[in-house]
């Protein structure tokens, strides 16, 4: 008896040590991929942007410390470039996702229910979310064509009965950032479209049913079964397209490269041309640093206010 | 106050699965009906078809003399709770309460005396801030309960509303429940699977199977005259044996197997229409507690397979070498639910229910000679499954 008892607390010791040792041996892939594509890089960025490293060349690597975070809010030419793209994140961002958030929803209730047509709409709606960037940037390169021969303009022109005068979308000041905007909702809202479906599929039809016997109308249903059944998946669809919102890059490379007179320029567009095109390595990373506090402060006040009613 | 009137009430899927057969069917003003049966019986569609949630294909639901075919379920004024109770989420207790009457635009005066009277009912009054993800499995269908009264609706609808507690709860909640509805005084549909809250809820019972409606009674008559076989085998727990027998060509005796028992004149004055099937073979069935130990009379020897102690008494599981009778469920053709058994060796000849008293000296293994209550046997119809009366 006395061996027994103290056996006992031994086996379980041995038992919870080789389960815990197969479980790290499980997060070893996970763990590696992030230290070697997020952590590494992350530090490396951030020593880069102490140091200058002219590429190419066997000029020694030298410390200059925060000279590029200083150049990012004083140097006098560049800190408008850098602030005029931080002003075009927030457009970006503002205009975003209210819309696509809202779109996506829309399209998701839309398209949530059964029959051969509905299946159909739903895979329209996700496609472009299929589409490479690439691809869909090129499309609308020629959606957005100027002249009386793009297609947008010809479109405009046949509906308003030859009114409307060609506009060239991405080479005037006023425009371009709104057909950035628009295409990239076009692209996006399929995806967040689809996490609203799983959303609402998650709310339990009796749900509706005791809101209907209620005496519930549509809209009641909509507002008070719908809308807080959506709630999680709503605070996850804002979170995740504000970072993608401050993220933009692709359209901006491909259609406009950040013009006309950085009209279109983003924070990210412009830390890749800086590490890139101006050969500014220690620049190019001190930027994308300060962007990804950016994004982390940001999503750390969203979650904190949009935490507090979670149960 | 009203009472629910079904009037030839069909209902028959896009796809031509009828799953409900012209039932007729009142619930009186104040009365407790429970609607029983197997699952995949239909008894929720039923309830449903009454709420407005399923549309009727066939036939005419009214409530308080009006009706309802064509209302809407806000319209039909009805109040239901649900088997998860579906309390809004993301609304307090206060609030789930309150919604029905906020959407009628009761003022708020009337609102906070009736949540306040309907939480008192229930005691709920320490909870009225909480939500529903906070509180236990009863106090969840407390909340549903009270969802339901505030209404003060023309009915009350319940679609299995303690299957999700646990069996000591549900025994406490059953008896709460009876109290509100008598208190209330409202007509009340209430579906279970559960024969036992059947039995012990209802006013009237209304046995329901694949979607035809079999018997409306008070749990009694269920119990002492059931309508035919299958109400016979659903009704009681463990439920009546039921075995093939041939009465003799002079109506004295009752070939069970290989055994055979008297039959009293007596039995044929009880039940007239016996007389017709003399030197035929017929259906017996037995209810567990006419089999004991003790006592005179005929007898039939079993051999135990299994004896399941409940304290108060003992359930005694025994075989005989006559062919059992199976009855067809919703699950399965009869031959199925035969093939499923047969299966299984130990069940194949131990498929008949004693209920004698506790501390009884039986054995497993044991050849057992059971005293048979035959002026309490029921007789049915082999290819009808009737009662024969």
């Amino acid at each position: 008896m006395a061996t027994l008892t103290t056996q006992l607390p031994q086996r379980r010791r041995r038992r919870v040590w080789t389960e815990s040792r197969v479980g790290l041996t499980m997060l070893i892939p996970g763990i590696g991929l992030i230290v070697i594509f997020m952590l590494i890089p992350f530090f490396y960025s951030i020593w880069l942007s102490l140091h200058v490293e002219i590429v190419g060349s066997n000029i020694p690597i030298r410390s200059v410390g925060l000279l590029f975070y200083r150049h990012l809010f004083s140097d006098p030419i560049f800190r408008g470039v850098f602030l005029k793209s931080l002003e075009n994140n927030g457009i970006f961002a503002l205009v975003v996702v209210p819309i696509q958030t809202g779109l996506a929803m829309f399209l998701a209730i839309l398209v949530n229910r059964q029959g051969a047509f509905v299946k159909f709409c739903r895979t329209t709606f996700f496609l472009p979310v299929v589409f490479p960037m690439v691809l869909t940037s090129l499309i609308w390169k020629a959606i957005l064509a100027p002249g009386p021969a793009g297609m947008l303009n010809a479109v405009l022109r046949i509906i308003t009965f030859g009114h409307f005068s060609p506009q060239y979308w991405l080479g005037n000041v006023h425009l371009a950032l709104p057909s950035i905007i628009l295409l990239s909702v076009w692209q996006g809202t399929g995806f967040q479209m689809v996490i609203f479906l799983a959303g609402l599929q998650g709310i339990p039809p009796s749900h509706y049913e005791a809101a209907l016997i209620d005496g519930a109308n549509r809209w009641q249903l909509f507002r008070d079964v719908t809308l807080p059944g959506l709630r999680n998946t709503t605070i996850f669809v804002v979170m995740v397209t504000t970072i993608f919102s401050l993220q933009l890059f692709d359209q901006v490379y491909l259609l406009t490269q950040g013009g006309p007179l950085n009209a279109t320029s983003s924070v990210m567009y412009l830390a890749v041309s800086q590490a890139y095109v101006a050969n500014n390595v220690g620049q190019g990373a001190a930027i994308s640093v300060v962007l990804c506090f950016i994004i982390l402060l940001l999503s750390l006040i969203q979650r904190q206010v949009l935490r507090e009613r979670v149960d | 106050m009203s009472e629910i009137i079904l009037r030839d009430v069909s209902k028959t899927y896009d796809n031509g699965y009828q799953a409900i057969h012209q039932i007729d069917l009142t619930v009186r003003e104040g009365e407790f009906m429970v609607v029983v049966g197997p699952s995949g019986c239909g008894k929720s569609t039923l309830l449903r078809m009454v709420a407005g949630l399923e549309t009727v294909s066939d036939g005419e639901i009214s409530i308080g003399g009006e009706v309802v075919n064509d209302f809407t379920p806000g319209e039909r004024d009805l109040a239901m709770v649900f088997q998860n109770y579906a309390l809004y989420p993301h609304m307090t207790v206060e609030k789930n309460i309150a919604y029905s009457l906020r959407l009628r635009k009761l003022s708020g005066q009337e609102i906070q005396r009736r949540v306040t009277e309907a939480a008192e009912i229930l005691s709920l009054t320490d909870y009225l801030k909480q939500r529903p993800g906070r509180l236990s499995g009863g106090q969840r269908q407390r909340v549903a309960m009270g969802r339901a009264i505030v209404r003060e609706p023309k009915a009350f609808l319940m679609d299995e509303p303690l299957s999700n507690l646990d069996a000591k709860l549900r025994v406490q909640m059953r008896s709460e429940i009876l109290q509100i509805q008598r208190r209330v005084g409202v007509a009340t549909l209430y579906v279970t699977h559960d024969q036992v809250e059947a039995m012990t809820m209802g006013d009237r019972v209304t046995v329901l199977r694949a979607g035809v409606l079999q018997q409306v009674d008070t749990a009694q008559t269920l119990y002492d005259r059931p309508h035919n076989v299958f109400v016979a085998s659903f009704v009681g727990s463990p439920s009546m044996n039921l075995l093939y027998a041939t009465l003799n060509g002079d109506g004295t005796r009752l070939q069970v197997g290989s055994q055979s028992l008297a039959v009293s004149a007596e039995t044929f004055v009880r039940r007239p229409t016996l007389r017709a099937y003399v030197g035929r073979e017929v259906i017996v069935g037995i209810r567990p507690e006419d089999l004991t130990l003790e006592g005179a009379g005929e007898t039939l020897v079993g051999r135990i397979g299994h004896i399941e102690a409940l304290g108060s008494e003992l359930i005694v599981h025994f075989g005989l070498d006559a062919r059992n009778y199976v009855v067809e469920d919703k699950g399965g053709s009869a031959e199925e639910v035969e093939e499923l058994l047969e299966e299984t060796a130990l069940t194949q000849h131990v498929r008949n229910v004693a209920r004698v008293a506790p501390r009884s000296s039986v054995t497993t293994g044991d050849a057992v000679p059971f005293h048979v209550s035959m002026e309490r046997a029921h007789f049915f119809d082999l290819s009808t499954g009737e009662s024969i009366w």
